[in-house]
């Protein structure tokens, strides 16, 4: 066979590109994975590990801030954001290796290059790639392709980042220094982050949100705690505004707000965009194959197949939820399903699990109150505030909601929403759940252990059925 | 030494079977010809006995497990005094038990205590129970959500193939069962109203396989002939008028020596195919279709060309009442030649049947009823009886069938030829 052809080709090294090699790897395929930039993606290079560094530090700023509470008086405190920041860039760097690592052992041909699909020769698909670092291109051919390519930040049709000015991620995650003032247009997990993290640094943070909630995918009595929370803390909130221009002068950028028909001027030292993400399809070849887009994003069936046979995409490329984990566990699907193993379902999108890592931390699964109520389900809800919880008030951390939502007929739990201390690392619980369908039964008779937060989690799934015992 | 009773192999063809109930339990004495387990093969329900004196240590299969191996272990026989053996024989397919450890004491069972202890560290599934027998049909995988929703939608999640590891059963696998679009309550609700779906009995699994079988090798023709049984009628009525209710010949006792009378006379029809051979049997063993509850079977009357009417007609109520109970045995219904299928009881007035392979032929019965018939260029009236003769085309051609056939219908139009 030619040393060139391989059972698969993974276009793309992040969370999606990697698990893919590494299954295919182990179930036995010959694997050779692409990657242009840095393994591990956007969420490990610059996205969702790097900024847990970042809030790690403004979470130690809020205790540092609230220290006489728990009896101690400390004076003199200094912040150095450089030293946040460098911090943040080395949990990446020493992650991105230990990729490089797991990828070796399991035996993947890694090519650092930029791929493209090239028309197809003898039923194999072709694969350019343009070599890093060298001005020399490799033919490669494979049956099954999975591009993984992942997404970008999205820019506005009259501004754009310029990394001085109007940040994108990249430069909101290492500034050269901390602004006095931010407006931060969009209120999704990236933009909340970025405010929370700032905010407790001490910068005033404006957040503008075109819909009529922060955090509008989440359940709404959520994204109210969460709204409050913030606004607490002397972070300004707009709902429902848009941004209708921006002057982007040298140490000040103004920004004009159309908000409830009223228009008004922000001024501030910067702005972060963050309003969404653009899938990178560009120049990939994908008008070579019969490869189908929706708003940019490539279009998949259920098991991540394009409407080009051996053609698949996985991640951020295709239709969201666009998180790590689902292009992690869409890349274990796919190539399990291109192996043909048995007893495979399709991801339900009702059972992934979203995180925001903002203070107070927010973590959800499934469907919400008024999505459920739209789709015409009989629910029952039940709910738990953290001050009722022990363990939560002994943290000094007691704001919060864990909202639980079942089918009233068959016991489902079709959703579970949390906002409170620590609810990132909770909502796995209600996930396994999911996955193991139980119903209210099995979660009201088990034994969550006492004191932890997690008894806020039964307590909230006792009170959907009326028994809650602390509130 | 402890032994491990094996799965008995209750025929010569049998490979496998279906532990359908255990008659003892664990820690019961029992003596050599106890009864101690029934066995349900492909035809008939057995029993096993114990062919040595001891206590059941431990039973290694669960009431209702399909498709033991024979010769697999099924339990173990303590003799006095003895302990279990910790390294006890891995079964097969077994994982599936490992949840339902139970260890309850129990006097009895004391001594064997730390041993399943043990064995419960090298997690070699096991039951022990006290005083009641372990009522556990195969376990069903299945998540609480479908438990339930086959419940709210009087689903028998037993009937369920499940989707999800080792076949769990999931939510998805029960919503399927109704439909794929958005009113799967609704359908679901009305199928209840359809259909039962009835889990298939190791006999009906083998009728279907062998009934395929036939159909697919055996290259079937038929043959139909109409005969006169009015004879026949007149010299029954004779005979049962002298029994003094001693016994009763039936029309059905007289077709099956007039078939081993025609077989005799036509050796070429009592045959079987054998791929490299075709066998011609010297003897008539005449297979007899029975209705049973769950499906058919087919006893046989053996030697017919060497017996009188009243030992076939014994032989045949005695088979028939066996079966109906599912207590014939193996050699009862395994072999034969030449097959009977009778229907006329049902007023079917002509049908014809599946062979029953590796058999050459099986005549289908009518019922016998009163047709006009032209005799002589007269229009009368006459019993007529339609049968019709299933032929393997590989082994029995359409010249000997029809040979067959004639010789039946003048040996039956004429009971007393059969006495030459």
């Amino acid at each position: 066979m030619n040393k060139n052809d391989f059972d698969l080709i993974v276009i793309g090294g992040g969370p999606g590109g990697y698990v893919a090699a590494i299954r295919a790897a182990q179930l036995g395929l010959s694997v050779t994975l692409i990657e242009d930039k840095h393994l591990g993606g956007i969420c490990l290079n610059w996205g969702c590990i790097p900024t847990k560094a970042l809030l790690r530090a403004s979470e130690i700023k809020h205790l540092l801030d609230n220290v006489s509470d728990f009896g101690f008086s400390v004076s003199n405190i200094k912040m150095d954001i450089n030293k946040i920041t460098k911090r943040s860039r080395d949990v990446a760097a020493q992650l991105s290796s230990g990729i490089k690592h797991l990828l070796k052992k399991n035996k993947v041909n890694v090519i650092d290059g930029f791929a493209y699909l090239d028309k197809k020769e003898n039923e194999k698909k072709i694969v350019i790639v343009k070599l890093k670092n060298i001005d020399k291109t490799l033919k490669l051919s494979s049956k099954n392709i999975i591009i993984a390519t992942g997404a970008r930040s999205r820019n506005l049709p009259f501004v754009s980042s310029d990394a001085i000015n109007i940040w994108d991620y990249k430069t909101a995650m290492t500034p050269p220094k901390l602004p006095s003032s931010l407006v931060i247009i969009g209120s999704g997990a990236i933009g909340m982050e970025f405010a929370s993290f700032y905010s407790d640094l001490g910068v005033k943070v404006t957040v503008i949100e075109a819909l009529n909630s922060i955090l509008p995918n989440e359940d709404h009595d959520i994204s109210q705690i969460v709204a409050s929370n913030f606004k607490k803390r002397g972070v300004d909130i707009k709902v429902n505004a848009t941004l209708k221009s921006i002057s982007n002068n040298p140490n000040q950028v103004i920004s004009e707000i159309l908000s409830n028909g009223k228009t008004e001027t922000i001024n501030s030292e910067k702005l972060i965009l963050a309003i969404g993400i653009i899938a990178n399809t560009e120049k990939l070849g994908l008008e070579k194959y019969n490869i189908k887009l929706d708003r940019g994003h490539i279009v998949t069936d259920q098991w991540l197949e394009t409407s080009e046979k051996g053609i698949y995409a996985i991640g951020d490329v295709t239709q969201g939820p666009w998180l790590a984990h689902k292009a992690s566990h869409e890349a274990t699907l796919c190539v399990e399903k291109i192996v043909g193993l048995d007893n495979l379902h399709p991801i339900d999108k009702t059972s992934i699990p979203g995180c925001t890592y903002c203070r107070p931390q927010v973590a959800s699964i499934g469907l919400t109150e008024k999505v459920a109520k739209a789709n015409k389900i009989d629910i029952k809800v039940g709910k738990f505030p953290f001050v009722g919880n022990g363990k939560a008030i002994a943290l000094g951390d007691s704001e919060g909601l864990i909202k639980t939502i079942f089918n009233k007929n068959t016991g489902e739990l079709i959703g579970a929403h949390m906002v409170g201390p620590e609810v990132t690392e909770l909502i796995q619980g209600f996930s396994i759940a999911k996955k193991l369908e139980t119903t209210e039964y099995e979660l009201m008779h088990t034994i969550f252990p006492h004191p932890t937060l997690s008894e806020a989690m039964h307590e909230s799934v006792l009170d959907a059925y009326d028994q809650a015992i602390h509130y | 030494m402890s032994v491990e009773i094996l799965m008995p192999a209750l025929s010569p063809t049998m490979e496998e079977g279906t532990l359908s109930k255990w008659l003892v339990k664990e820690g019961d004495k029992v003596v050599s010809g106890d009864l101690i387990a029934e066995i349900e093969t492909d035809k008939a329900t057995m029993e096993v006995e114990s062919v040595e004196d001891g206590t059941i240590g431990k039973l290694l299969v669960m009431e209702g497990d399909e498709s033991i191996k024979v010769n697999a272990p099924i339990a173990i026989l303590l003799f006095d005094g003895e302990a279990l053996p910790v390294e006890l024989p891995s079964k097969e397919k077994k994982e599936e038990d490992e949840i339902n450890v139970q260890v309850v004491s129990n006097n009895k069972l004391k001594e064997v205590d730390l041993e399943v202890k043990a064995e419960f560290k090298n997690e070699v599934p096991s039951i022990i129970k006290e005083n009641n027998i372990i009522k556990k049909s195969k376990r069903i995988f299945s998540s609480p959500l479908a438990r339930r929703i086959a419940k709210l939608k009087n689903i028998d999640i037993t009937s369920v193939l499940g989707s999800g590891p080792n076949g769990r059963i999931l939510k998805i696998d029960i919503e399927s069962l109704s439909d794929n679009n958005n009113l799967k309550i609704e359908t679901s609700l009305n199928i209840n109203d359809n259909f039962e779906i009835v889990k298939n009995t190791t006999m009906r699994k083998t009728i279907a396989e062998r009934l395929v079988k036939s159909k697919n090798e055996a290259p079937h023709f038929y043959l139909s002939l109409d005969c006169n049984i009015d004879k026949l009628l007149e010299i029954r009525t004779s005979i049962n008028s002298k029994s003094n209710n001693d016994f009763k010949i039936s029309v059905n006792d007289i077709i099956i020596k007039t078939v081993s009378a025609s077989l005799i006379k036509v050796p070429k029809a009592n045959a079987s195919w054998e791929n490299e051979n075709t066998k011609y049997f010297k003897n008539t063993d005449i297979s007899v279709a029975v209705a049973i509850d769950g499906g058919l079977i087919t006893p046989i009357v053996r030697d017919v060309q060497s017996k009188g009417l009243m030992s076939i007609s014994l032989e045949m109520k005695n088979l028939s009442s066996k079966a109906k109970d599912g207590k014939l045995l193996p050699e009862e219904y395994v072999g034969g030649s030449f097959s009977i299928s009778n229907l006329g009881m049902f007023g079917i007035k002509e049908f014809s049947a599946v062979i029953n392979p590796p058999q050459g032929a099986i005549l289908a019965v009518g019922a016998g009823e009163q047709r006009p018939v032209v005799i002589n260029g007269q229009i009368s009236i006459a019993t007529i009886m339609t049968v019709t003769l299933s032929c393997d085309h590989r082994v029995v051609d359409g010249a000997v069938g029809a040979e067959f056939l004639s010789a039946f219908k003048e040996y039956i139009e004429n009971p007393a030829l059969m006495l030459l």
